[in-house]
């Protein structure tokens, strides 16, 4: 039996480590450290979303007022400042672009960013979010390194500055060849790299809030189960072994 | 409350059912955690039936609103997230604990004779458990809900002659559409769960008919009269299991095993509650990430995966390169399982008393089963596709080296009493 378990959990395990190694995507990702107690990072986030991005794409499943409830927002403040579209502050995050003009335009309609983090995940938003590049061949006359060929502009141009990919000559098999080692921005924009890496961050974050804004509340609620189980399950232990004197 | 005990009592079988089947059953004493398995699917069940009840209230089941709905669910009803997490964990749970079920079983022969029924019963609930979590999954409308539903129903195609008309008529529409969610709804919702009830019903029917087996294989019930009053348990045991044989080594499952099962449940729950509130999309496996995108019928994910249980049944079918083919050893497999209390034709039912070829050829199985579910869920590569072809050849060799090895097995002798 206990062989039987031993080499189960052997094979499993060996199977689980070659999918690790298997699963490795072309540009490496970089770690978003997200932090969702930090309200001013996420305010800061949301302060980017609605300037930036909002004029495209929409995050139809969330609310403003449940936005500003949770990152701790005046809502007199949030609707002067973070709301543009003359929406009610119970409403649905929306926004005037149809999407049947946005596949004329871009090729295809801006897709809903509410629950983006969930799809991609936090470090895939926050890396794309800071490789943007120069390519003239693109229509907008930019590219992504991690998401080739994107449909979409480099709205944060203004923030950054202009973008230029960087590449480093590197032997790989005997020959030399060019490596892309990152992105770097030639200092007009308006942000510093790491005050851009923060705003990045902060965006993320925000994203990564909207995808589940009920994080923080079951991560409180999981704790008092556990607490609740805990007791549970010791009663239920005293219990057993109290009757279990009868049959031993 | 005597009286209004008696007054029930004389119009239904209240204290007789509960003796039964409870407070005067029969069950060997000497169970192990193997054994929480059946109480643990009957609590995901329930699980199952409460929180999808709250969760119809605020789900819409069409095309345009669905999707738009769970989010509703998730963010605007109070506590719908934890539902929703409840119940899509429970989805998975369900089939964790139901195939740790069935291992047992097969580890301590629990289908073999006279238990072959009851085996079929749960093999019915298995197929019926897949059919129901396969319809639950297209429900949140998502990518991988869509065009996972469309590969699965695109199999039935494989089926020569009727297979198009097949497919046509299963899906309501030319291709996955809201009328194919109108009606996965409605089965998902009542008539499958019904089923599912029922057979829960009659796998229990039948099990407190023919009795509970144990890890020894060790049959409780010896023929009247053989046992010394001394050697009898002190219990009292319903005179329906007394009546035609002495009971030994066991004791009533109420109150014994039920507070024994509370330990094991509040185990349970701490990691079920772990999964519910801190990683309810386990990395992927539970609630898979192109599926919090709405559902695109024009786009189609670089990669389709079928959820973490049904992986290696998907393994066995892509591992065969005629879809036709692919589709009969896929059913095949499951049909094997049906089977299988014909096909073990030992008379030895524990693991613990078979032959060392037996425990091997197990372990194979087991091994095959968890590396095809792993298969199931990485793109067909090539390396990865050979793989899929041994793990599939054992699969099937099991059962194949069973039937002829355990005719004349070499067995160890099986003690006449469950000693421990």
């Amino acid at each position: 039996m206990k062989q039987f378990l031993k080499t189960t959990l052997l094979v499993a395990a060996t199977l689980w480590s070659v999918a690790t190694l298997a699963a490795d995507p072309t540009v490496p990702l970089d770690e978003a450290k997200v932090d969702l107690h930090n309200k001013a990072s996420l305010q800061r986030g949301a302060q980017l979303f609605m300037n930036y991005c909002l004029g495209c794409h929409s995050m139809q499943y969330q609310r403003y007022n449940r936005t500003f409830e949770d990152l701790q927002i005046p809502e007199d403040l949030g609707m002067a400042n973070l709301q543009f579209t003359g929406e009610k502050v119970g409403d649905l995050i929306t926004n005037a672009m149809p999407t049947e003009s946005a596949g004329a335009w871009f090729g295809t309609g801006a897709p809903d960013l509410t629950l983006v983090a969930r799809v991609r995940g936090a470090d895939w938003i926050y890396t794309y979010l800071r490789s943007f590049y120069v390519d003239e061949s693109r229509p907008f006359g930019v590219n992504n390194a991690v998401f080739p060929n994107v449909g979409m502009p480099h709205v944060l141009q203004e923030l950054q500055g202009v973008p230029r990919k960087t590449t480093e000559e590197r032997m790989i098999d005997g020959e030399m060849k060019d490596v892309y080692v990152g992105i770097k921005a030639d200092g007009s924009g308006m942000l510093s790299p790491s005050e851009y890496d923060q705003a990045m961050l902060d965006l993320t974050s925000f994203l990564v809030y909207t995808g589940e804004p009920m994080l923080l509340e079951q991560r409180r609620m999981g704790w008092y189960v556990f607490g609740f189980l805990f007791v549970f399950t010791i009663f239920a232990w005293l219990l057993k072994r109290e009757f279990f004197k009868d049959v031993k | 409350m005597k009286k209004l005990i008696a007054w029930f009592d004389e119009r239904i079988p209240m204290t007789k059912t509960w003796n039964i089947h409870l407070a005067q059953y029969p069950a060997p004493k000497n169970f192990n955690f193997w054994y929480l398995f059946g109480v643990l699917a009957m609590l995901v069940l329930v699980n199952q039936i409460l929180t999808g009840v709250w969760l119809t209230m605020n789900y819409n089941p069409s095309a345009e609103g669905a999707f738009a709905s769970v989010e509703f669910i998730m963010r605007d009803i109070d506590y719908g997230w934890l539902l929703r997490y409840m119940h899509s964990t429970g989805a998975s749970a369900f089939f964790v604990v139901v195939y740790l079920h069935m291992l047992r079983g097969m580890m301590y022969g629990s289908y073999q004779k006279p238990r072959e029924l009851l085996w079929v019963f749960g093999m019915l609930i298995f197929l019926v458990l897949m059919a129901e979590a396969f319809m639950g999954y297209l429900l949140p409308w998502g990518q991988m809900s869509y065009w996972g539903a469309q590969v699965i129903i695109s199999l039935f195609g494989a089926i020569p002659v009727i297979g198009d008309d097949l497919t046509l008529w299963i899906r309501g529409d030319y291709v996955i559409s809201g009328a194919t969610l109108n009606r996965f709804f409605a089965l998902h919702v009542i008539a499958l769960p019904l089923v599912l009830v029922i057979l829960v019903f009659l796998h229990i029917v039948a099990l407190h008919e023919v009795g509970s087996n144990n890890p020894e294989g060790i049959n409780i019930k010896k023929p009247k009269g053989s046992v010394p009053d001394e050697e009898k348990p002190k219990f009292k045991f319903h005179e329906r299991f007394t009546k035609k044989y002495d009971i030994v080594d066991a004791f009533p499952f109420f109150p014994y095993y039920v507070v024994k099962d509370l330990v094991g449940i509040g185990i349970f729950l701490f990691l079920f509650c772990y999964v519910i509130f801190f990683a309810p999309a386990m990395g992927g496996l539970f609630l898979e990430p192109p599926n919090f995108e709405a559902a695109n019928p024009l786009k189609t994910p670089d990669h389709i995966a079928p959820v973490w249980y049904f992986t290696p049944f998907y393994a066995i079918l892509r591992a065969v390169p005629d879809k036709l083919l692919g589709v009969i050893l896929m059913f095949g497999s499951i049909a094997a399982l049906f089977i299988l209390p014909w096909l073990d034709r030992g008379k030895v039912r524990s693991i613990r008393y078979r032959s060392g070829f037996h425990k091997v050829n197990l372990t194979v199985f087991v091994i095959s089963f968890v590396a095809l579910g792993y298969l199931g869920l990485k793109p067909a590569t090539e390396v990865y596709t050979l793989f899929a072809r041994i793990f599939t050849f054992l699969y099937f060799a099991f059962f194949v080296l069973l039937f002829f090895y355990s005719k004349n097995e070499t067995t160890k002798p099986v003690p006449e009493r469950i000693t421990k």
